[in-house]
């Protein structure tokens, strides 16, 4: 059965989406996606739809769904290089994927996962610091 | 053939003469628009072509194939007259006047046998008076087609973006946004932010007269459009009765970065990556000129 | 109204939706309609089939390039034999979904395209037919 490949790269995993997807083919996706986040321990998702000519309320919901499952799983999601007919499609549909991170390429979403969980990291090893004065 | 279409057509060159001087001798001609020339050609071919579809006997239908040409000529008479800025007036006055020619023909050549010529000139002027209406039809739709360009020309003019420095857009908008508006700003600054890369998207609305819960709703749209492309979207230019609206109007921009002036938004964009505006120090750059 | 070409299709399955997306992407290209245009017509064609897989398992559309005084755009009539709507107008609401859905279905694909119009039938099935314009207005 066809698949769309996910790549790990460091504590992150990249997701390039390069056919129009067909509803399993998203669902397939949102499921491996989500147990590869479990397996490996990522910390964030990076999912490229710059060549998505179309995402729908159905596509969104999977965005979504994707962004929220993570989230609980203490992983942050980019969606990257969004069209800007698929952006002007979409707030006009009444969809605003609130709660997902948007960056305008991969670059730029790298850099906004880093600062994400680099506050994070610092901000826990603050807290150990303070652990260890209180001991 | 019959007679009526012979007689006219026999008196083409005496019609054609008529017509002129009733054209000429209008006060509202309007010789600026147009030399005496060229509306003689104009009206030559057009009388050519009415008295050809004439003598097929249809006085009627002028949607028949007869009178293609004569619809046709009048159209594009219409049409150019509507862009070279004529008045309806005038260019229905133009149809007009040739009934007058043809009738004044016809009362000489019938001026024995009143009914006939009763009977004739009712039939051209029904005639005549539907080619009039096409003209005006025309007309307005050659208006129509002028103010349709100019409306997109506007909405393209109105809707700059600029790149006001490495990574930050500005969009002034002026002038009131609808939807059509709304439609082409967004396409602009969205194109623009993946142009050149830019993470910061200004939308200055000084130029705005007023803003409503419907210019609101297509700005909060405008900037959703931006989020979601990955960049982030400042409002500036938000005038003190402006923002008396927003508040009175009960729109909720609590989830929008908004400025007051251009200045104050660039001074938060410079912020937001990491930029600094100093003062050079004045000694320091003395020295360099030593 | 003048209809320049047409043609139907039927969606029985899901994979049927992606190949009635490209067929309307060849319908707005062939009259030069706009990238964003194209893309609102095509989201909204997108939305209408789901619909219409879910809720009555399939059904027909046709496809029709029309042209009505100066103007050219792309005609799409869904036609199913699904239980139909009982109260349109609430299905014609923001936020109002029978389904575990956004419910933006209805308004939303409505705000996307020139004209829409719904007529549907308990227990017949419900025909949505929207217009987009070659210039979107």
């Amino acid at each position: 059965m066809e698949r769309i490949p996910i790549l790990k790269m460091g504590p992150f995993l990249l997701v390039t989406i390069q056919v129009d997807l067909y509803d399993r083919l998203a669902l397939t996706l949102e499921n491996d996606l989500i147990s590869m986040v479990s397996k490996t321990g990522a910390r964030g998702v990076l999912i490229d739809i710059s060549a998505v000519s179309i995402v729908d309320s159905f596509m969104g919901r999977i965005l979504g769904n994707i962004a929220s499952m993570s989230r609980i799983m203490d992983a942050e999601t980019v969606v990257v290089g969004m069209q800007p007919a698929v952006a002007i499609t979409l707030v006009e549909l009444g969809l605003t994927l609130q709660g997902v991170y948007t960056a305008l390429n991969v670059e730029k979403g790298m850099e906004l996962l880093n600062t994400k969980i680099g506050l994070d990291l610092a901000a826990e090893e603050e807290k150990d610091e303070q652990e260890e004065e209180a001991e | 053939m019959n007679t009526t279409a012979q007689i006219l057509q026999k008196k083409k060159n005496t019609i054609l003469e008529t017509w002129m001087q009733h054209q000429l001798s209008d006060a509202t001609l309007r010789d600026d628009l147009m030399t005496n020339d060229e509306l003689l050609k104009q009206s030559e071919e057009l009388l050519g072509s009415l008295l050809k579809a004439l003598s097929s006997g249809n006085y009627e239908n002028i949607y028949a194939s007869e009178y293609e040409q004569v619809t046709d000529l009048l159209g594009d008479i219409s049409i150019m007259r509507a862009r070279q800025g004529f008045s309806p007036r005038e260019t229905t006055l133009y149809v007009l006047s040739l009934k007058k020619a043809l009738c004044d023909t016809l009362e000489e050549e019938y001026k024995d046998q009143p009914e006939v010529l009763y009977r004739e000139v009712m039939q051209l002027n029904q005639l005549l008076d539907n080619l009039s209406l096409v003209t005006v039809e025309t007309f307005i739709k050659g208006r129509e087609e002028v103010i349709l360009r100019q409306t997109d020309e506007i909405s393209e003019i109105s809707t700059p973006v600029i790149r006001v420095w490495d990574g930050i857009l500005a969009l002034p908008i002026i002038g009131t946004l609808d939807s059509a508006r709304t439609q082409v700003v967004m396409e602009n600054l969205l194109q623009e932010i993946v142009n050149t890369g830019s993470s910061i998207a200004i939308l200055d609305i000084s130029g705005v007269p007023a803003v409503d819960s419907l210019v609101a709703q297509h700005l909060i749209k405008t900037v959703s459009a931006t989020r979601l492309m990955g960049a982030e979207c400042i409002i500036s230019g938000i005038r003190a009765e402006i923002a008396q609206t927003i508040v009175h109007l009960g729109i909720d921009l609590s989830n929008i970065k908004t400025k007051a002036s251009l200045a104050s938004a660039l001074h938060l964009a410079f912020g937001m990556l990491n930029l600094e505006v100093r003062r050079n120090d004045r000694n320091k750059s003395t020295k360099l000129f030593n | 109204m003048i209809v320049m070409s047409k043609d139907t299709m039927q969606i029985v399955r899901e994979q049927d939706v992606v190949p009635f997306r490209n067929r309307v992407r060849e319908f707005s290209t062939k009259i030069g309609m706009s990238l964003v245009n194209q893309t609102k017509l095509i989201t909204a064609a997108s939305e209408l089939v789901r619909n219409m897989l879910k809720y009555a398992g399939g059904g027909k559309v046709l496809l029709e390039i029309i042209s009505k005084n100066t103007q050219t755009g792309v005609r799409l009539t869904f036609t199913d034999e699904g239980p139909g709507i009982a109260d349109v107008q609430q299905a014609m609401r923001d936020g109002f979904s029978t389904g575990k859905s956004l419910g933006l279905g209805l308004p939303g694909t409505k705000r996307l395209v020139n004209e829409f119009d719904i007529k549907s039938i308990v227990g017949e099935g419900t025909t949505v037919t929207i217009i987009h314009w070659k210039n979107g207005r």
